[in-house]
């Protein structure tokens, strides 16, 4: 069975992000594999660990250093990789149509793992886009899978901690979510083996993507301001609880 | 002609509140007063909820029936959904960016193959522009959506609730749409939320949020925090510190990898202020932060702030609210 993994290649959650031309950030800074699809990763290792003859194999549309990405994915366990590489951004709309070319170029998926989210882009959206083009069942923000020959039963996590579980058929879609598991960050012999490891080029030009006649574009890109300015509330332990109740009740007007 | 249509979440039968921030931003966004407002109830008595979202302006309500055991799978509402756009002919849909949100309208955008784009701050129907976050809360984008039908999802408390003066105020037109023929064969639902009792309030949705970090030091001193909040009406956040320690359930993260918030007020104890903390909880009202070491990002970063341990002034809080 083929386990398809979609990783992206996205700057550091901790980098300090510099806006050019109010529309693109410098990518003068350090990328790495979305945190998200790192649990995806993960869980797809695990689940190929007990099938048969099957294989993972990881995604990813980007620019040339976007190997690394793929490099990280195939040190965390991922068999092979996929590189669709393109100087453009996509929005989710085109970058489903164009993962659904490279893995069909490669084989018949059982189930594509994608991240809830991007921490760049944060669309919330490609895994949704991947499976209504292939017509898969999809689950996102998943925390929990159990995987057989026909079907997969996920929990999909809902805010304040309530889970609902879904059964999908095969193929499907699943959105990793942070509650899935807890990533296996590579060891120094798991990277030298995965150097040995494929990762086949594709152009974005060649895959022929039919566009949509939807879109979505970035007019400007702007640095979130934050205009606080920070006010001292003094006194002992009761003064300081009747003026944060005094801020509540006057200001916030919550109470 | 304008036809803007609002998914509506309930509680219980009850609108939640937060409906009411999304319903005034799009009745604010009307280009031209032919406009109509419509609002889509799939789990409700919509004659309990008529009355208030004529408040806010809502011209037609359309209560979409889903068969009893279909109700609860995110396929068929889509499915419903979608037929309700075609059938009232909406090119503008709005929901929240909740978790029944993101599990609905990305489901909707993709069988359309139309443009969504999630946790908007504002949105501007003239341009068709949505703001949001990206690069983990550090920027605004503001997003050109292009497409037959448009759709949002609107980050909770993001817009103040604005009711229409009395003497505006139409009586909204009553629809019902038959939902009972949609089923899915390709997802089923085996069980549908399963509640984690610890925690009551959901985060996303609430007015004040009081969040604790490592500086909570345990799972037991988070029990205070809980006791205040049931208090203040609040939710309980945590910092990513505490939920990988095991104090608290990782529903209760706030930020970049957890919840992103907008209460009313934000109440930090014992969370430094990191980066990816921020990006969950920046867009908030008032922040307050409650720190022992005055040099902590958060105290340089927020509204009010103490310096002093922050249980002690916890406890204090709720001992106010026990005095009555
Ligand atoms: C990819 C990635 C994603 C991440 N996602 C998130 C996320 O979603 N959310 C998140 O929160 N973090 C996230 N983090 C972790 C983040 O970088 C920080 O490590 C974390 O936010 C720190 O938590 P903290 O503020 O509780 O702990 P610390 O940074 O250790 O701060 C504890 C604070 O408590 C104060 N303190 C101690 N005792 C007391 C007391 N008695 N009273 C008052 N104050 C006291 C200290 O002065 C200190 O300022 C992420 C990290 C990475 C790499
Ligand atoms: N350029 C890309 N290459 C590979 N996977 C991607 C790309 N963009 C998005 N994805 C996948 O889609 C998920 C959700 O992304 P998003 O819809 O942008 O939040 C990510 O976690 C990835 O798994």
């Amino acid at each position: 069975m083929q386990i398809y993994v979609c990783v992206k290649h996205v700057p550091d959650s901790a980098a300090n992000i510099t806006i050019l031309d109010k529309s693109r950030i410098d990518e003068n800074v350090t990328f790495l594999l979305n945190p998200y699809d790192e649990h995806a990763i993960t869980e797809a290792v695990r689940i190929r660990d007990t099938f048969q003859e099957s294989e993972v194999i990881a995604v990813c549309i980007g620019k040339d250093d976007a190997e690394k990405t793929i490099r990280s994915a195939l040190a965390m366990g991922a068999d092979r990789g996929l590189l669709v590489s393109s100087n453009d951004d996509h929005d989710s709309i085109e970058t489903a149509r164009v993962l659904k070319a490279a893995i069909e170029r490669t084989g018949e998926p059982a189930l594509i793992f994608t991240g809830k989210e991007s921490i760049d882009a944060e669309g919330m959206q490609t895994m949704f886009r991947l499976g209504a083009l292939f017509d898969f069942p999809v689950a996102t923000n998943v925390i929990k899978i159990d995987v057989d020959e026909t079907r997969a039963v996920i929990d999909s996590e809902l805010s304040g901690g309530n889970v609902n579980t879904y059964e999908l058929s095969l193929p499907c879609v699943v959105g990793a979510g942070r509650g899935l598991n807890t990533p296996k960050y590579p060891t120094f012999p798991d990277i030298v083996k995965s150097r040995k490891k494929t990762v086949k080029k594709f152009i974005f030009a060649d895959l022929n993507i039919e566009p949509s006649k939807a879109s979505m574009s970035i007019v400007e890109l702007e640095p979130l301001k934050q205009a606080r300015s920070p006010k001292e509330i003094t006194g002992d332990a009761s003064i300081v609880a009747q003026k944060i109740l005094t801020i509540l009740k006057e200001e916030a007007k919550v109470i | 002609m304008e036809n803007i249509g609002i998914i509506i979440e309930t509680d219980n039968g009850k609108i939640k509140e937060t409906n009411f921030g999304m319903i005034t931003l799009a009745r604010d966004n009307k280009a031209e007063t032919e406009t109509e407002l419509f609002a889509f109830v799939m789990d409700a008595d919509v004659k309990v909820l008529k009355e208030d979202l004529e408040s806010f302006g809502i011209t037609k309500i359309v209560d979409i029936s889903l068969a009893k055991e279909q109700q609860n799978n995110p396929v068929v509402r889509a499915k419903a959904l979608i037929n309700v756009i075609k059938e009232f002919n909406i090119n503008t849909l709005f929901g929240l960016s909740t978790a029944m949100g993101k599990d609905l309208l990305p489901r909707i955008a993709a069988m359309l193959d139309a443009p969504l784009v999630m946790d908007c701050i504002n949105v501007d129907l003239e341009q068709n522009f949505a703001k949001t976050s990206q690069y983990s809360g550090k920027t605004i984008a503001t997003i050109k959506l292009s497409g037959d039908v448009l759709l949002f999802g609107i980050r909770p408390n993001t817009v103040a609730p604005v009711n229409i003066q009395i003497k505006t105020q139409t009586l909204a037109e009553m629809l019902k749409f038959d939902g009972e023929e949609f089923v899915s064969s390709s997802l089923r639902v085996v069980k549908s939320g399963e509640t984690d009792k610890n925690i009551n309030i959901n985060l996303a949705e609430a007015d004040v949020i009081i969040a604790g970090g490592r500086g909570i030091q345990n799972r037991e001193n988070f029990v205070i925090l809980s006791q205040c909040a049931e208090k203040l009406n609040a939710a309980v956040g945590a910092s990513r510190v505490a939920v990988d320690s095991g104090w608290v359930p990782y529903s209760m993260q706030v930020g970049q990898t957890g919840e992103k918030v907008s209460p009313k007020v934000y109440i930090a104890c014992g969370i430094s202020g990191s980066i990816q903390h921020f990006a969950g909880m920046k867009t908030s009202g008032i922040v307050i932060a409650i720190n022992i070491d005055e040099n902590a990002a958060i105290m340089s970063n927020c509204d009010y702030y103490v310096k002093a341990d922050a249980l002690n002034i916890i406890l204090e809080l709720t001992k106010l609210f026990n005095n009555g």
